[in-house]
Parts: structure tokens; sequence; C-alpha cells
């Protein structure tokens, strides 16, 4: 810097001193300005000084994920629709909500995450750095997700993973600036293992079929703890295969040699698919009974209504829950009218996620994401398509149900979509642990 | 728990993984062996098969159509590639040849991703292939059995091709010195288009012979090009013979070690390959002088 640079700079200093110090003595906002309540955090206040925000879309497109990650595409465009028009069935879900985000436009990008983190926090890092993005969101892995928490907690930029099913995600990696809105290992384990203990019986043993990454591990745990202390049941096997397996048929032998009772199969998206059709072949399901306590979107129209007749589940929504929240009702119709099918649980969590996002933002009346943040950690009950949920503010997690679902015979299927049951709407708070259980420390606000 | 049983159980699932491999290694290794292409495109074309098999099995409801009509696609998709595309490549270099298959190999997935999604699709097992067949020490899906018998009947077919016609003694010279026998007034690069179509149909042929055992996706082409490069660089590079024995080595290889630990069975696959490259650079049956 040059000596005439140097006096600019300090003039500069001096005169922006005396400006703050003047009006701070008469102004309270600026006094808070001053503080820096609302000094530029993020992409804030860079992302939002115009008539839109952007908000960057990161789904599995390709691979074993594919048909998961486009479904959430499909509910994160209607939510944004909804918005964008200030649609009508917005004030079913909140008062909060109206025309816009604080009168914004939401615009949008997607990109292919591949289901790889490295590959999702390149896309998204584009999305904060190239379009100024006030919110990032969408996976269909917990490697992406907690990934993905990191990377927004270090670009301080909220994040909201759409399917991630780890323990992990609101515990040992969970960030300040992450809000998960489905349910993940334990509660899917809580919530089944009662049902599958009365429906089957105490001291089973166990053949689990695992992916091979912080997914499969803890809700393989979780699964594994409740069955031992409700039933008594033990692992015979423990089958890891990983990510984007085709063949399972070298693991689907060990499990017809372990002398198990149950499979319980935590794999998740295609390989969900491939594995549970592979295992009617190997005659595993005829010896065996299946149980999924983290029911993949689309496995009953993939598989077929036939293998999954009987079979329990732990899901996070089902479109049967119409029949006891308007809500869904709403949603279902709305999604049903655009994409021609019943919307699975992806293209739910997605929506929710967004029209939750917009009603922290409307309670914290800014952009500013601190401010943002401490609205969602307010606890305050927002009315979703399972009913009335809020966030925890210790771990971010919401406090949600789980549906437990049972497949239904052919015969018995009132449309094509209606593949199941649904057995029971388990209360997701007395089945969560407690917020630090898992280590979650959240970090800092800015 | 290892038992006998279970052993043996998982030698025979390796034989039946590798034949499928075999099979479509044994396309992609006459491809490489005649046109000198390598052609990255294949597990697109394997992808493809099992598509246009399920496309007819849709409207016909028959097996035995889906796999004919679904090999000979591939094979007239193949053959219009070669025309329209790889014959300008044959005197580039490598790296352009593995660009421009590569690239091939995207578009393909990508056109099937836009019309048909990305949802699994499957063609039903037929009726006469159904169930589980005893052992006598183990049940097995009967309808991987019958795989193996279609895939060796496919193998013999394109054993009598390559040794026992007039073609397959071209596509052998080929192989040796494309220049003397093009000199000799042969149309080779006739030859080279019927091969690329028959090496194409051999991996749709596996792709439609698939589809009942894993349900395809237009990604599904991606994982078995990774097996399949490294069957025929254990086989060795070129080599027919080479591509079965590299199918059936990498099938054991797959099923055994995941009977001790399933998450190492891939890395097992690389394993052996490097041992092999350590020890015979040119594969188990290749040779030197091939090209």
């Amino acid at each position: 810097m040059s000596q005439f640079d140097q006096i600019k700079a300090r003039r500069h200093f001096l005169k922006v001193g005396a400006t703050l110090t003047g009006a701070s003595a008469f102004s309270p906002f600026m006094a808070l300005t001053a503080f820096g309540a609302e000094a530029p955090v993020g992409n804030y206040p860079a992302g939002s000084k115009g008539d839109s925000v952007f908000v960057g879309i990161c789904t599995p497109r390709t691979g074993t994920y594919a048909a998961v990650g486009e479904d959430e595409i499909k509910g994160y465009m209607l939510a944004i629709e909804h918005i964008n028009a200030g649609d009508s069935i917005l004030k079913k879900f909140s008062p909060h909500l109206k025309k816009g985000v604080l009168g914004k436009k939401i615009k949008y990008g997607i990109a292919d995450s591949q289901a790889k983190p490295n590959t999702a926090v390149q896309a998204q890092t584009r999305f904060i750095t190239e379009n100024k993005a006030m919110m990032v969101t969408g996976c269909a892995s917990s490697a992406v997700a907690v990934a993905i928490n990191k990377l927004a907690q270090s670009k301080k930029v909220i994040y909201l993973p759409a399917i991630s099913g780890s323990n992990d995600t609101t515990g040992k990696d969970c960030t300040r600036y992450s809000f998960r809105e489905c349910f993940y290992g334990e509660t899917a384990a809580r919530a089944i293992a009662p049902v599958l203990v009365k429906a089957l019986g105490k001291n089973k043993k166990i053949a689990f079929l695992t992916p091979d990454y912080t997914y499969g591990h803890t809700v393989r745990q979780s699964t594994q703890d409740a069955l031992a202390t409700l039933g008594g049941w033990t692992v015979a096997t423990n089958q890891l295969s990983p990510l984007g397996t085709t063949d399972f048929s070298t693991y689907l032998l060990n499990v017809a040699n372990s002398g198990a009772d149950v499979v319980i199969n935590i794999n998740f998206g295609r390989d969900a698919v491939l594995s549970t059709t592979q295992a009617k072949q190997f005659g595993v399901l005829d010896k065996m009974t299946l149980a999924i306590p983290y029911l993949t979107p689309f496995l009953a129209k993939e598989v077929g209504s036939d293998i999954m007749d009987g079979v329990y589940a732990g899901t996070d929504y089902w479109w049967t829950l119409e029949d006891k929240f308007d809500t869904a009702k709403a949603f279902n119709d709305a999604f049903f009218k655009k994409y021609h099918y019943m919307p699975e649980w992806g293209a739910n969590a997605a929506y929710l996620q967004i029209l939750m996002w917009a009603d922290a933002i409307e309670r914290a009346g800014t952009f500013y994401p601190p401010s943002v943040i401490k609205a969602y950690e307010q606890g305050v009950v927002f009315n979703s398509t399972v009913g009335p949920v809020h966030f925890r503010g210790e771990d971010h997690q919401l406090v949600r149900p789980v549906i437990v679902v049972k497949g239904k015979k052919t015969s018995a299927m009132k449309n094509k979509d209606d593949f199941y049951d649904v057995v029971e709407i388990v209360d997701g708070g007395p089945i969560m642990q407690k917020p630090d259980a898992f280590g979650c420390k959240l970090g800092s606000y800015t | 728990m290892i038992s006998w049983s279970n052993f043996i159980s998982q030698c025979i699932n390796g034989v039946v993984l590798g034949a499928l491999l075999a099979l479509i290694s044994s396309g992609l290794t006459i491809i490489y062996g005649t046109l000198g292409v390598l052609n990255l495109a294949h597990g697109a074309l394997f992808m493809l098969g099992g598509y246009a098999g399920w496309y007819t099995y849709e409207h016909t409801q028959s097996y035995f159509l889906s796999i004919v009509l679904g090999a000979l696609f591939v094979l007239l998709v193949g053959i219009i590639i070669e025309r329209v595309l790889i014959r300008f490549f044959y005197s580039r270099t490598d790296e352009e040849q593995i660009l421009v298959t590569f690239g091939l190999g995207i578009v393909i997935v990508e056109i099937i991703r836009l019309v048909f999604g990305s949802l699994s699709e499957s063609i039903p097992i037929p009726h006469w292939a159904q169930g589980i067949t005893s052992l006598g020490f183990m049940f097995y899906p009967t309808y991987r059995l019958v795989v193996v018998g279609i895939v060796a009947l496919a193998l013999f077919s394109l054993w009598l091709i390559l040794y026992r016609t007039n073609l397959g003694m071209i596509v052998r010279a080929g192989i040796e010195d494309s220049e003397m026998v093009d000199m000799l007034g042969i149309n080779v690069y006739r030859v080279f288009m019927v091969v690329f179509g028959v090496g194409a149909m051999a991996a749709g042929f596996a792709g439609v012979v698939n589809v009942p055992v894993t349900p395809i996706t237009p990604d599904v082409g991606e994982d078995i090009l990774v097996e399949t490069f490294v069957v025929i660089v254990i086989g060795g590079v070129g080599s027919f013979p080479g591509a079965i024995l590299g199918g059936l080595i990498a099938g054991e290889i797959l099923s055994i070690t995941s009977m001790f630990n399933p998450a190492y069975s891939q890395v097992m696959l690389f394993v052996v390959m490097t041992i092999v490259l350590f020890t015979r650079p040119y594969g188990l049956l290749g040779s030197k002088g091939r090209s």
C-alpha cells in the first residue's frame, strides 16, 4: 500500500467511524449494525438484495439413488412453485407463509450429486459462490449430508438434507447451519422394533443386509440394539455390501446359510430393489421374514406387491395419511395433478423442507442466517403432512412421527399406488435419543 | 460362518457370475483384438440390450423374442456406430479412441434416461425357469443356472464363428496382422464393421439375459464395464479364450472372497489383476505380438 493509499484508508476509516458513532447515538438499528448483529454472514446480505433469492438443489440424478433423487426434485419444484405463486395451499401448513419469501421470488439451480460427497460439495460450492445461494438442499445419501453439513457451517449458508438416515447427520456430524426433516436410524429402529417383536415373537436370529457406509452402519446398530433390548433378538450375520452393488448373490448365499429367522434389509435406492428381488430369487424370503426399518421410496413399485406382501417397514410418509391429515391430502392432490402419481417420501421431505425454511424466514423477518437459525430453534410447531412437528433446538432434528407400514396383498390394493397399510403412526418425541447422545455439538452462528 | 456347503455354494455362484462376465468380455476383447479400439461404450451397449429386451417384452410378453430382438437391435446399433463414428478413429491415437467411445457411452446412457427415466425395469423370469433348484447341499435360483447354459451356448456360437468360418479366419488373421490381410485383397474394413456389430451384440445379448436377475437402470453398464476390463486384463487383451478364463476367475474371486469378507471382494479382484500384470504382463492367455 502506498503512502497516499494509507492516508486515504485512514481518512475513510475515521469518516466511517465518526458516522457510525454519530448514528448509533440516534438509531438503535444502526447501533446493532455497528456491533455486527447484521454484519455480512455467508451470502447475506449479497444474496438477498434483489427481488429473488437463489436456492441450490443437489440430488443424485444418476447412479444407485437416481430414482429417489428425481423424486426429491419434484417435491422441491412443487414447493417453489407454490411459494412463488402464493398458492392457497400454503396457509394449511403455516399462517406465516405467503407469496414469495419476504416477498422475494425463489430461483433455483439443480445439480447431480451422483450420491458422491465430493461431487456434491463441488456443486453446492458453485451454487454458494457463483449464485450466492441463500440455502442449499438435497441428498439421498448420508455420506453426502454430513459432507454438506460441514460445507454449510464453513460457508455460513443454511443446508437442508432431504433423505439422510444416518444417526450422525444430527449426531456427531451435526452443525448449526443444517436442519434435518426426515426420520433416521434411531427413530426408525425404535418405531419398528416393537411391531416386529409383537408380530414375530422373541429370541429371533437376524441376518442384516447392510450398505457399507455411515447410513448403513448406524441404522443397523440402532435396529440391532432395539431388537435385542425388546425381544432378545441376536445377529446371525451382517452382510456389508458397497454402495452400488448390482449382484447380491454372494451375500445372499451367506444369508441363506446363516440360520437366521428374519432378514432385515437396510439397503436403500436401487441397492434395496436389487437385494430384495434377488433375495426372493434365492428362496431367502421363502425361509425368512423380510423387514425394512428404513424404506426406500418406490420399492414396492419396483419389486412388485407380491414380494412386499406382509413386509413391515418404517417410513417417513405414506400417501394414505391423507385420510388423517388434510395437509397430506392437499399435498397429494397437488403432486398428483402435476406428476400423475402419488408422492413418495423423498418428494414429501423436499416439499416440507422448502416450506419450513420459508416459514422460518418469515418468522425471523430477515434472511440474516443467525436470525433464521434462531427462528428454527424456537421449536415453533409447523402443521406438516404427518401432523404437527417442530425442530429440536439442541441438534436441529425435526421431532416428527415415524410411519410403520405393512405391505398389502395384490388383491387388496385399491389402486396402482396402494401398496401399504399404515400400521402405526409412532410419536417421534419419545423414540428420539437425548440430543447429546450421539455427540452433537452445533458450532457457532457466525 | 465358513462351512463346506457355503464354500461349494460360493464356488458354483462364482461360475454363474463368471459366465456372464465372460460373455460381455468376449465382445469387448474381439473388438479390441481386431479393430484395436478400446470400446468404453461397451457397458452402455450392455445396458442398451437390456432396455431393448425389456421394451420387446413389454410389447410381446415373450422372453424368447426379447432375447432375439434385443440382441439384434444392439447388433444393428453396433454396425451403425461403427459406420458413422468408429471407422473414422481407426488411425487416430488411443486417447482419441478412448475419448470418443467414452463420450458415446455417456450419450447412449443419457438418451435412455431421457426416454425411460431412472426407475428400474425388469423382465419376469420365464415360468419354466422360475423357483429354486435343489443341488443336494444347497438351493440355487433355477434361472441363474439357465443363464449359465444360455451363456455357454452363446460363447460356443462365438467360438464357431471365430474358429470355424472364413469370417473368423479373417478376424483372427486381422488380429495378428491387419495390414497383411488388407494386402491379400480382403476388404478388412467390412470385416471390422461385422466384428464391431458382433462384439456389441455379445454385450447386448448378455444385457437381456441379465435383466431378470438384475433389473435395469440407465447406469447398469458402468460397474460391469470396470469388471469387464479387469477380466480381459487377467485373461489377456484380445484373446477370446482369455476372456472366458478371465471371466471365470473373476467370478470365483468375487464369490469366494465375499464368503470371508464381502467388503474385500472388489478389492481382491484388483489385487489378482495386479499380480497377473506383474507376472504375465500380457494376461494369462495373451501374447506379446497381439495389437
